[in-house]
C-alpha cells in the first residue's frame, strides 16, 4: 500500500483532489523569488499559460517579456546568469527546449550557466491543441546534454518544491510541467530532494522474497500508475511503485530496487525512446540486467482529443497500464 | 571621449600591427583556423582595448569591468592576441591555439580562459547574451556606467536569432549596449551580397530602434570617434565597421577563400602554399615592404 512515511494525500477513491502541475510551479517561483532576490523570470508570450504571471505580478521589475522568441530567450537568460542572476525561463516544452536546443546546449550548458528551463504543456494530455503542441521528446533531448539536471514533477505540490530546490541548486536544469488538472499525490509535508527517488506504493515482497514488478514513473501519469498498481496488488502481485521525479542525475538506488524485483516497468507521457524508460534501461542493463518494459508513446506523434481520450488511446491510463503489465507477467509465468 | 593625439594613434597602430603578426604566428602554429576576419578586426580590437574599454587584465573578474561578447567566436585569434598583448596572459601562450589542453580553444570557452565572458562559435547568440547581461545590470543599477560590447560578423546577420535580439534590445532602449558589425562582405561560401543580401543595413537597424554609426574599420581616429558616439547614445548602438578581410597582408585581402584557411592552406593566386606563412609575416614585419625600402 501507500507509503505511510511520506505524508501522501493520494487514495484510491474516485473523489481525488486535482491541481495542474504548472500551477505548483507558478506558486513555487513566487516563493523562490521571495527567498532570493537574484531569482528572475523570462517568458515568451505565454506568461499566464505557464503560470509565470504569479511571479510577474509579485515582482514586475524582475520579469522580462521576450516576445515569441524562444531562441533569444535562452541566450538572454544565459547573459543574465553571467551577471549573477538565477533566471527561470518558460514556454511550452515544444518550443523551449524544443526550438532552442542549440542555444541551451551552447550558451547555457557549455557555459555552465545557472539557468532553469521551464517547459510547460508537455505530454499528450495537452489535449485538443493537437500533436504540434504536445512535447513528447523533451526529456530525451535535454537529458543528453552534459551538466543538465532534469526534473519531472508528479503533481502540483512536488512541482512547487522542485522549483524551490532548483532555485537553490547551482547549474543548468530543466523542469517539465503539464497543463491539465492531475491528482495531488504529495502533501506539503512530503520531503523532496533532487536526485532521490521515493517509494510511493509498496505491497511488500512475495512469498518468493522478491517483488514481481518495480514500477518507475514520473510526471502526471504517476496517478495512473498508482491506480494500476493498486489493481495488480489486488490480483496478488508484489509491487513497488517508485516516483523518479529526477531523470538526471538518476538515483542509483534504482539498481538496488531492481535487484529486489523480477521485472522493471517504466511509465511516462513521453516517447519510449530516450526518456525515463531509456534512462532506467541504461542504468539497469549495466548494473542489474533485467527485463525492462517501457510504457510510453510508441514512436509516433500525438493528436487532438480530450486528455482522457488520448491517455486511453496511447495506453497510458490506469486500466491499459495494468493490462500491459499483466501481459508481461503472464509471459514470465509461461 | 577626448580626441586621440597623433602619438596615441601611432601607439594603437603599432599595437594593431603586433596583433596581426601574432594572429599569423598563431594560425601557422595551429595549422588551422580563420585568417581573414581576425586580420580585418585588428584595428578595432586594438582601439577598444587600448583606449575605450574599462577593464583590468590583472583582475579579469573585476566587477566594474565592461563586458566584451564575441558573438562571431571564429575570429577569436584577434581576441586572444589582443588579450595577450594586454597582459591577460603570456604572449608565448598564443602558440597553443587550438591544441590539446590549451586555454585557447578553437572557439572561445569562458571556463578555459579568464577574460572570456561567454563561450561562442555557433553564430547568432551573442547579442542575446549581451542583452541579458545588460538587462541584469540595469535591474541592479539603472544608472550603471558599464558598457556591453558585442561583436558580430555581417554573414552572421543571416541568423534569425540576431533579429529577435535586435527587436528586443530596441524595445528595452538598452543605451549601454554597443554592437560592432564586421562589414567585410565575406562569408564561407562567398561574398555576403551573393550568399544572402543583407542591405540596406542602416535602414533595417534604424527601424528596430537602434542608433546606427558607420565607420572606416581601419582608421583609428574614426573607430575611436564611433565608440565615443555609441557610448553617448540614448538608444542601443550599432557600429557598422567597413573592414577589409585579411587586412595587412595584400595576398589575403578581399578574398572570401581566406575566411577559414590559415596561411599555408589558402588559395594560391598570389603565393604558393609553402610561401604563404613566410611572405605574410615578412610583409607585416616590414610594414608592407616600407621598412625594407627605408633601410635600403
Amino acid at each position: 500500500m501507500i507509503n505511510p512515511n511520506l505524508f501522501l494525500v493520494y487514495d484510491f477513491s474516485t473523489q481525488k483532489k486535482l491541481s495542474p502541475i504548472r500551477k505548483g510551479f507558478g506558486m513555487g517561483l513566487v516563493e523562490a523569488g521571495k527567498k532570493n532576490e537574484d531569482v528572475v523570470a523570462l517568458c515568451c508570450d505565454l506568461t499566464e499559460s505557464t503560470q509565470m504571471h504569479l511571479f510577474k505580478d509579485t515582482f514586475p521589475k524582475r520579469f522580462i517579456e521576450v516576445g515569441i522568441a524562444e531562441q533569444s530567450m535562452a541566450s538572454v537568460a544565459s547573459g543574465m546568469a553571467a551577471m549573477g542572476k538565477i533566471p527561470f525561463f518558460s514556454s511550452y516544452a515544444m518550443f523551449s527546449p524544443g526550438r532552442n536546443w542549440e542555444q541551451i546546449r551552447t550558451t547555457i550548458c557549455y557555459n555552465n550557466s545557472n539557468c532553469k528551463i521551464v517547459g510547460s504543456h508537455a505530454g499528450v494530455s495537452v489535449g485538443p491543441d493537437g500533436g504540434t503542441h504536445q512535447a513528447i521528446e523533451d526529456i530525451a533531448i535535454v537529458r543528453v546534454i552534459p551538466r543538465m539536471t532534469v526534473v519531472v514533477p508528479c503533481d502540483a505540490e512536488q512541482a512547487r518544491k522542485a522549483t524551490l530546490a532548483l532555485a537553490e541548486m547551482t547549474g543548468p536544469a530543466y523542469i517539465r510541467l503539464q497543463r491539465e488538472d492531475t491528482p495531488l499525490i504529495t502533501s506539503s509535508e512530503t520531503p523532496f530532494e533532487i536526485g532521490k527517488v521515493q517509494v510511493l506504493f509498496d505491497t511488500g515482497k512475495s512469498t518468493k522474497h522478491i517483488y514481481d514488478v518495480l514500477i518507475s514513473v514520473c510526471g502526471g501519469v504517476t496517478a495512473q500508475a498508482l491506480d494500476a498498481a493498486h489493481a495488480l496488488a489486488q490480483d496478488g502481485y508484489a509491487i513497488r511503485v517508485v516516483n523518479v521525479h529526477t531523470i538526471k542525475p538518476l538515483d542509483t538506488m534504482l539498481v538496488q530496487f531492481a535487484k529486489e524485483s523480477t521485472s522493471v516497468v517504466t511509465i511516462e507521457e513521453h516517447q519510449r525512446i530516450g526518456g525515463l524508460g531509456g534512462a532506467v534501461a541504461e542504468l539497469i542493463s549495466e548494473h542489474a540486467p533485467k527485463k525492462v518494459l517501457r510504457i510510453g508513446i510508441n514512436d509516433e506523434f500525438g493528436q487532438s482529443g480530450t486528455p482522457n481520450e488520448l491517455l486511453k488511446h496511447y495506453k497510458l491510463d490506469a486500466e491499459s497500464i495494468a493490462v500491459s503489465i499483466r501481459a508481461m507477467l503472464k509471459e514470465y509465468d509461461n | 571621449m577626448e580626441h586621440l593625439t597623433d602619438i596615441e594613434i601611432k601607439e594603437i597602430e603599432t599595437f594593431a600591427l603586433s596583433i596581426r603578426i601574432s594572429i599569423i604566428e598563431m594560425l601557422i602554429a595551429a595549422g588551422s583556423g580563420h585568417t581573414a576576419g581576425p586580420l580585418g578586426m585588428a584595428d578595432i580590437f586594438a582601439t577598444l582595448y587600448h583606449k575605450v574599454l574599462v577593464h583590468n587584465p590583472h583582475d579579469p573578474h573585476w566587477n566594474k569591468r565592461d563586458r566584451v561578447i564575441l558573438s562571431n567566436g571564429h575570429i577569436c585569434p584577434v581576441l586572444y592576441a589582443t588579450m595577450a598583448h594586454n597582459e591577460y596572459f603570456p604572449v608565448e601562450e598564443l602558440l597553443s591555439l587550438r591544441k590539446f589542453k590549451s586555454r585557447l580553444q578553437g572557439h572561445p570557452h569562458r571556463e578555459y580562459l579568464s577574460g572570456i565572458e561567454t563561450s561562442s562559435g555557433p553564430l547568432g547568440s551573442g547579442l542575446s547574451q549581451a542583452l541579458g547581461m545588460a538587462l541584469a545590470e540595469r535591474m541592479d543599477d539603472p544608472y550603471t556606467q558599464k558598457y556591453f560590447y558585442c561583436f558580430m560578423g555581417d554573414g552572421e546577420l543571416n541568423e534569425g536569432q540576431v533579429w529577435e535580439a535586435l527587436m528586443h534590445a530596441g524595445k528595452e532602449a538598452m543605451r549601454n549596449l554597443i554592437v560592432v558589425i564586421d562589414r567585410n562582405n565575406i562569408q564561407i561560401d562567398g561574398f555576403v551580397n551573393d550568399v544572402m543580401p543583407i542591405e540596406p543595413l542602416r535602414q533595417k537597424f534604424e527601424s528596430f530602434h537602434w542608433h546606427v554609426i558607420e565607420c572606416d574599420g581601419h582608421n583609428i581616429s574614426h573607430i575611436h570617434q564611433a565608440f565615443g558616439e555609441a557610448k553617448s547614445s540614448a538608444l542601443p548602438s550599432i557600429i557598422i565597421a567597413h573592414t577589409i578581410p585579411g587586412k595587412g597582408v595584400h595576398a589575403f585581402e578581399y578574398d572570401y577563400r581566406w575566411h577559414g584557411n590559415p596561411p599555408g592552406k589558402g588559395p594560391e593566386n598570389f603565393w604558393k602554399k609553402q610561401d604563404q606563412a613566410k611572405n605574410a609575416l615578412n610583409e607585416l614585419r616590414s610594414l608592407g615592404g616600407r621598412l625594407n625600402d627605408m633601410t635600403r
